[in-house]
């Protein structure tokens, strides 16, 4: 799996052909996110339609990934049904270490499939079948119909969409291996216009290690900062559920469509109130000894004597803030029951947890009546958002068919896109300032995770608008690197400069080590040029006027500073993607 | 001698760190198959996990099963395995009673040698590496903790 290209598949589903190219770039690119990029500008059809037939599907891994601890997650890049713009989501399960061993760097699936299909890949096996069979199931039927049909139990990863990637809607997941997600921008609706309902990927082959002992002692450093000292405490403990009574206590969570940013009736969603009556077990992407997976269970009566059925739910704090804390439900069970649904239809939680918030707020607002919700939206009302949440899956009506599309689209029919809160999509579970809304409404993923806006507004940096700047574009640099690599960005404190820099050298990968902060800034520069190029105006991108209202632990919001930062966070980003335009050459 | 067991199997978070360190420091690969132990889903993730790996059989039916000695009895169960005689038949395989030997494409197998070294890499303590006595607790199943109750 050391090499200085990549072994790519390429997958013709019109055509029902395949075949493998080897690509250079290795020390250009690296990977992952770098990787998806090139391949995106190489294959993506710029100026046609997100769901032309011909658009690519890329999976990408990294350099390191299987050869280190967390090394786990896949990046999955599209051009987004949301904004019909280049687009990125991140997954783990078993995706990495699958294609890990499938011996393929990245997958690029163009086409479309004559019928519903699932694509199988492993090293020694490609077919396209015919599952038209399983079109319209949910998707836990077609996991058991997958698992039930195809070998490699344990050791392949199983990636499927629900009724909603079926419907093409833009908050459509492709859920990998039951308890993780390729969540937001849509990259579910991608595998829907194709026909796809399934990829499995079958991790069946494996790869001698590189002479010396290098390599098993850099491994057994890494190992032991991720297993022996509390710096993934955080992640195994609580989870990321943790979060909720940290950002509760900062005024910084976002409630009711964050009307409020603290309520002691939060107490019932932490995560210490999930781990004490609601966490059944922990679960693992492969290949990440921390385990952050939290599954949980909802449990129900289906009859007047007493029996039930019970089901296993993985949460985290973005879902239990979309779907319990924006929506007012403040209880751990209910929220589970929610995160069910949604998972049976194939949705990303959070995209339509803060649409149906908006929705709600609609609602009490008279701006939308129950003719178009059909179910009495109200906060705290979990029975009615769980019929909510099948409609948005299906499309019921026009009203769930915009929702659907996007809270902005909704709220251009309807109006009420002051309290949208729609930061480039739908916000993400942090109240915590500008620096943070800015971060995610400009970014590149509109992700907290693109970089650390919500980490900058808690610390003391002071209010200057171009420390800010400079603190984003270099934290997104090394978060590009690493989601080059392909790490799991949890992973970051461990994974320093120096230690990736040994991890790459102990398995032969010197010259890429010797040249990341290079490589880092051309990724960086390369994704947000195809951003551009695909239609991303930085500029252009409101903040809804909800944002400016909220009463966080440090006071208001300084809209001055907020606006400041937009603006030149958008200039930084335009040089970044046009250095020939705007004559910067660089923002760092 | 010590085997390795699984006595704590229902504490697996599916990490696969026990197959790849048996693959990384015994075997010299990268891998999940080319390895002593590993690890299963047991119909999906949501019902947990399960080890494919060697119970030291003694006498091992696939020491029985080799034509050529590659595969010799291990004292205290188990087998030694010399690679130099294997001729990639696959017979050890077919005679392995619970799947634990895995042949790799060129009909290489791989099995548990019981060296323990996959141990301390199981976060969950999962793994044990002991002296072990049949007759005692059966191996990767746990004696329950409460009376049981004949009903």
């Amino acid at each position: 799996m050391i090499r200085d290209f990549f072994r790519v598949l390429l997958v013709d589903l019109s055509a029902g052909r395949s075949t493998i190219t080897d690509i250079d770039g290795r020390n250009t690119v690296a990977g992952g996110s770098g990787l998806a990029a090139m391949l995106f500008e190489k294959y993506g059809l710029l100026d046609k339609p997100w769901n032309d037939p011909g658009q690519p599907l890329i999976l990408a891994i990294g350099p390191l990934t299987g050869y280190f601890p967390l090394m786990s997650k896949t990046v999955c890049a599209f051009k987004s049904p949301y904004h019909n713009q280049f687009a990125e989501s991140h997954a783990g399960g078993r995706s990495a270490l699958s294609m890990c061993f499938a011996d393929y760097d990245a997958l690029v699936i163009t086409g479309r499939a004559k019928s519903p299909s699932a694509l199988i890949v492993g090293s020694r096996h490609i077919e396209i079948k015919d599952v038209h069979y399983l079109w319209g199931t949910d998707l836990y039927v077609t996991g058991k119909m997958l698992r039930r049909m195809l070998p490699g139990s344990g050791h392949r990863t199983i990636l499927r969409i629900g009724p909603a990637g079926e419907r093409q809607s833009p908050m459509a997941c492709i859920n990998a291996d039951s308890y993780r997600h390729f969540g937001r921008l849509g990259a579910g609706a991608v595998m829907g216009s194709k026909n796809l309902k399934g990829i499995v990927i079958q991790g069946d082959s494996s790869f001698l290690l590189p002479e010396g002992k290098d390599y098993v002692t850099v491994f057994d450093k890494v190992y032991k900062d991720m297993t022996d000292t509390d710096m993934m405490s955080k992640y195994h403990n609580l989870g990321t559920p943790g979060n909720v009574r940290v950002l509760n206590d900062l005024k910084a969570l976002p409630i009711r469509n964050l009307q409020s940013t603290s309520d002691p009736a939060a107490e019932g969603i932490t995560g210490e109130r999930f781990a004490e009556v609601a966490l059944l077990r922990n679960a693992a992407c492969a290949g990440c000894p921390v385990g952050c997976i939290h599954i949980g269970f909802v449990r129900e009566r289906f009859g007047e004597e007493n029996r039930y059925i019970y089901r296993q739910v993985s949460y985290d704090h973005e879902l239990i803030f979309a779907i319990g804390s924006m929506l007012g439900v403040m209880d751990c069970f209910e929220v589970l029951k929610l995160i069910d649904v949604a998972e049976k239809m194939g949705l990303d939680v959070m995209s339509p947890g803060v649409a149906l918030a908006w929705a709600t707020e609609a609602l009490a607002k008279g701006m939308i009546t129950e003719k178009e919700t059909l179910v009495p939206l109200a906060f705290g009302n979990s029975a009615s958002y769980r019929a909510a949440l099948q409609h948005m899956a299906y499309g019921t009506n026009e009203f769930y068919q915009l929702l659907s599309q996007s809270t902005a689209k909704a709220a251009e029919r309807y109006g009420g896109g002051d309290f949208a809160c729609v930061l480039g999509q739908e916000m993400a579970g942090y109240a915590t300032g500008g620096a943070y809304f800015v971060s995610q409404a400009l970014g590149f993923r509109h992700s907290h995770l693109d970089s650390g806006g919500y980490s900058y507004d808690q610390k003391p940096k002071g209010d200057k608008v171009e420390d800010a700047v400079k603190f984003l574009i270099k934290d997104e640099k090394g978060r590009v690197f690493l989601t080059s690599m392909v790490s799991c960005l949890f992973a970051r404190g461990v994974y320093t400069d120096e230690v990736l820099g040994n991890c790459l050298k102990s398995v032969g990968y010197g010259t890429l080590a010797d040249n990341m902060d290079t490589v880092a800034g051309e990724i960086q520069r390369l994704r947000w040029k195809l951003r551009v190029m695909t239609g991303y105006s930085p500029e252009n991108v409101s903040i809804p006027k909800r944002f400016t209202e909220i009463t966080t632990w440090k006071g208001q919001i300084d809209s001055v500073f907020l606006a400041g930062l937009k603006d030149q966070y958008a200039s930084a980003i335009r040089d970044l993607a046009e250095p020939e335009k705007t004559g910067s050459g660089s923002a760092q | 001698m010590k085997i390795l067991t699984t006595p704590r199997m229902e504490r697996c978070i599916g990490c696969h760190s026990c197959s790849l360190a048996c693959a990384r420091l015994v075997h010299k690969r990268l891998s999940w198959d080319t390895a002593g132990i590993r690890i299963r889903s047991s119909g999906g993730l949501s019902t947990g996990f399960e080890p494919r790996l060697c119970l030291a059989c003694d006498p091992a039916p696939c020491v029985a099963a080799c034509p050529t000695g590659a595969y010799s009895q291990r004292k205290g169960g188990g087998v030694l395995v010399r690679k130099k005689l294997c001729i990639s038949c696959g017979a050890c395989a077919k005679a392995c009673p619970v799947d634990a030997i895995y042949l790799d494409t060129t009909g290489e197998p791989f099995v548990c040698i019981h060296c323990g070294k996959c141990v301390p890499y199981c976060p969950h303590d999962c793994l044990e590496h002991a002296e072990f006595s049949r007759g005692a607790t059966p191996l990767g199943i746990q004696t329950a903790d409460a009376e049981e109750v004949e009903l």
